[in-house]
């Protein structure tokens, strides 16, 4: 049942395009120390996606008249790569670029496409999921956030949270109940585009246990939709969502979350005991992991190229990626502090804790690992 | 009668190797060879398939296939619990007949040793002969079943071979036998995890306890979608290796194995947590797979000696990311 695990290799044009992205990242992430770098898709730098926008690499997949590339979704992997592998501050564009544009070039009407995918691929504007609400995590169908009609467009009312970055962004396509209650689940929901400049709309930074502030709750007191701001059809929302989240989950970002750290820790090893047997195994360990688990997440891609919607080979892959993710600063913790008179740099100290910290994250962003584990169970005949 | 590999791919060639098996390495054939059978009728069939030739050169009058043309086929011999060293003795044979060597008959196995002893080396017992790494050159000998010891786990069939007067000599690939026997064990692993896989959800899906099938409980449920995440792993980890032309890489080798082996604990802990008592007769299939899981993990070197291998050389590697280092390990088409 899990055929779809070959071996892939990327087609040439694609793996070409690495030599002259490298050079652009390395020249806007020259400053940034490893601590910062470990951020990553939680790095918000407006420039830098500026700059990928202009010189061509976001949008990989979208159509030319809408100012994408028209490569297929290996040209968004190697891209991803890139950037990921280095902890690039790739927050600002990362979820419009991955997701939400996808979102509207499928589900949008011509006027949506036009009013938002230019932009996206220049860059320049920015879109953040609203999902979850304080009742409704795992259980998303149960969202009470609700838009009822009025006149031409909607009210909205209601309250999302954990949206990263609504701070800074522009536009939320959240999931809210257009008919029905709590009882009719998946019926009843809809998306919608909305700007989070509109009156209504209030924004409030979380600060996170690293000190960082990346996701908000975000308020809506009697917003004023227009009609178009309706994504797709009134009603699909569950069946639109459920397409989003295999855009979400389907990409590389799930396993190179700890990828700076392992660097910078590989970095010390090499320096002060390269010939220290047990970090010599981890190493080896992790990057026979690394290897094993990229070649798993380019096999999902291929499905993405050939067109399918590969939600339980993405499920089975994000689990894994995550857990491996979360498995390098503990076992680095471990390495560092079986040494406890070894000088470690204040870089490292610093990357060590705050993926240490912030590792938890990575099974709960993007769907829980039991909820994962739920949908691979299905795929299995279990459920 | 034997199949003309070389207007078939490596799916077309499957099909037949996978009924040959089936009909003829099934648990019960298996049993009967661990019981002490010699499993003629079995051996005599690869034989007579042609498969054992698949990776002579076609001038020696082999198929001349390369190890990524039969990756599948080894993925089905540890599926089938196939009890002869079929893989190992198509690479001997693949060997010798690229050094114009004489052929002999029966099983070959491949072993690796910097001493004079390989430890526990799987399927000793069956085979006829062994194509011995030394470090500095390779060299055929007989087995001499009479002088093994017995195996150490019930129903085994691995032996310590001891190095003996060679029959010859050949000149030593340049990543040695270990690596590529790591290789086919990986492949190996694989095919068994995938067939556990099947046979634990199989089973989830029919056991009824508290008045439903166990598989029903989200406990369970969870300990099988961690073994398919396992096993998936396993079948790509295991691939890195058998995808390469023609003798792995000592990275993508290293890869294959010590990530197969690391899995493949896992993997039987949960087919054997999820069958319960009925699991630990003798009389059930499971031990079967589970055994050779334990016993290929650690042959030719478990994840603790292949992560050391491979660490040693992502640290003599100057690249500085680990995401370029590991996107060099899988071979390229
Ligand atoms: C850093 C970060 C960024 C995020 N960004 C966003 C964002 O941009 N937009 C957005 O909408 N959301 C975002 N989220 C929220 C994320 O989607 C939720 O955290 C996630 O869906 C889980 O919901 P919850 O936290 O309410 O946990 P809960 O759903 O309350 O789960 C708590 C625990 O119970 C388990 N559980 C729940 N139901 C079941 C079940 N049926 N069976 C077994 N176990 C179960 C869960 O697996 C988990 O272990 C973000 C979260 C984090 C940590």
């Amino acid at each position: 049942m899990f055929d779809k695990f070959t071996l892939r290799a990327l087609p040439d044009e694609d793996e070409a395009m690495r030599g002259p992205l490298r050079a652009l990242i390395a020249a806007r992430i020259a400053n940034l120390p490893a601590d910062r770098r470990a951020r990553s898709w939680l790095g918000f730098d407006r420039d830098l996606s500026l700059a990928l926008g202009r010189a061509g690499y976001l949008g990989l997949t979208l159509p030319r008249r809408y100012g994408g590339q028209e490569k297929s979704a290996y040209a968004r992997f190697v891209v991803a790569e890139e950037l990921l592998s280095v902890g690039a501050p790739v927050a600002a564009h990362w979820i419009a670029d991955r997701q939400s544009a996808q979102l509207i070039l499928h589900f949008g009407t011509e006027a949506q496409r036009e009013a938002y995918l230019p932009g996206i691929c220049r860059g320049e504007i920015y879109f953040c999921i609203g999902m979850s609400e304080p009742g409704s995590g795992s259980d998303l169908a149960s969202v009470r956030t609700r838009a009822e009609r009025s006149g031409d467009g909607w009210r909205l009312n209601g309250q999302k949270i954990w949206t990263t970055f609504a701070q800074h962004d522009d536009y939320m396509i959240a999931l809210v109940r257009t008919s029905g209650g709590a009882a009719d689940r998946q019926q009843g929901l809809s998306q919608f585009i909305i700007d989070l400049k509109a009156p209504g709309v209030t924004v409030r930074p979380i600060v996170d246990l690293t000190g960082d502030a990346h996701f908000a709750e975000v308020f809506f007191e009697d917003v004023a939709l227009p009609a178009e701001a309706l994504i797709g059809q009134e009603g699909a929302g569950w069946a639109q969502v459920t397409a989003e989240l295999a855009f979400e989950r389907s990409g590389p970002e799930r396993i190179f979350s700890s990828i700076v750290l392992l660097d910078t820790w590989i970095a010390h090893v090499r320096e002060v005991r390269a010939k220290d047997v047990a970090a010599t195994a981890l190493i080896g360990r992790l990057c026979a992991e690394l290897a094993t688990l990229r070649a798993m997440s380019l096999a999902v891609t291929a499905q993405l190229v050939e067109g399918e919607s590969p939600v339980i080979e993405a499920s089975l892959v994000k689990d894994l990626g995550t857990g491996f993710e979360q498995s390098i600063p503990a076992l680095i913790a471990d390495d560092l502090g079986s040494h406890p008179d070894e000088t470690v740099s204040p870089e490292l100290a610093r990357t060590l804790a705050f993926v240490t910290q912030i590792a938890p994250s990575y099974s709960l962003r993007g769907g829980t690992r039991e909820i994962l584990r739920g949908i691979i169970a299905r795929g299995l005949g279990l459920r | 009668m034997a199949w003309g590999f070389a207007d078939m791919d490596d799916i077309t060639f499957l099909e037949p190797f996978e009924r040959l098996l089936k009909d003829l390495s099934s648990p019960r054939q298996v049993r009967a060879i661990e019981a002490g059978e010699d499993g003629h009728a079995l051996w005599s069939g690869i034989a007579e398939s042609g498969f054992l030739d698949a990776l002579m050169p076609e001038a020696s009058g082999g198929a001349g296939l390369a190890l990524r043309d039969v990756g599948l086929l080894v993925e089905a011999l540890g599926r089938y619990l196939t009890p002869f060293p079929v893989a190992e003795t198509m690479v001997a044979r693949a060997l010798l007949a690229q050094e114009g060597m004489a052929m002999p008959d029966g099983a070959i196995l491949l072993a690796a040793m910097s001493g004079d002893v390989a430890r526990n080396v799987p399927l000793a017992l069956v085979a006829r002969h062994a194509l011995i790494d030394t470090g500095s050159a390779i060299v055929l000998q007989e087995i001499d079943r009479d002088a093994l010891p017995r195996p150490s786990v019930h129903g085994g069939l691995a032996a310590d071979i001891r190095l003996a007067d060679p029959i010859l000599t050949l000149p030593r690939p340049l990543q040695g036998l270990r690596a590529m026997q790591a290789v086919l064990d990986a492949a190996k692993m694989a095919g068994v995890a995938a067939r556990l896989l099947e046979m634990t959800v199989a089973y989830a899906n029919e056991r009824v306890q508290f008045g439903k099938p166990i598989g029903k409980q989200q406990a369970i449920q969870q300990q099988l979608a961690i073994m398919a995440e396992k096993t998936v792993m396993m079948r790509m980890a295991a691939r890195i290796g058998t995808g390469c032309a023609e003798w792995p890489s000592l990275a993508a080798a290293a890869t294959a194995k010590s990530v197969t082996s690391a899995a493949a604990v896992d993997v039987a802990a949960i087919a054997h947590a999820v069958h319960g008592a009925i699991g630990i007769s003798e009389e059930h299939d499971l031990q079967l797979y589970t055994r050779r899981l334990q016993e290929w993990r650690v042959a030719n070197g478990s994840e603790g000696y292949w992560q050391r291998q491979l660490g040693d050389i992502r640290l003599a590697h100057d690249a500085s990311s680990s995401a370029a280092f590991a996107r060099a390990i899988p071979p390229t088409a």
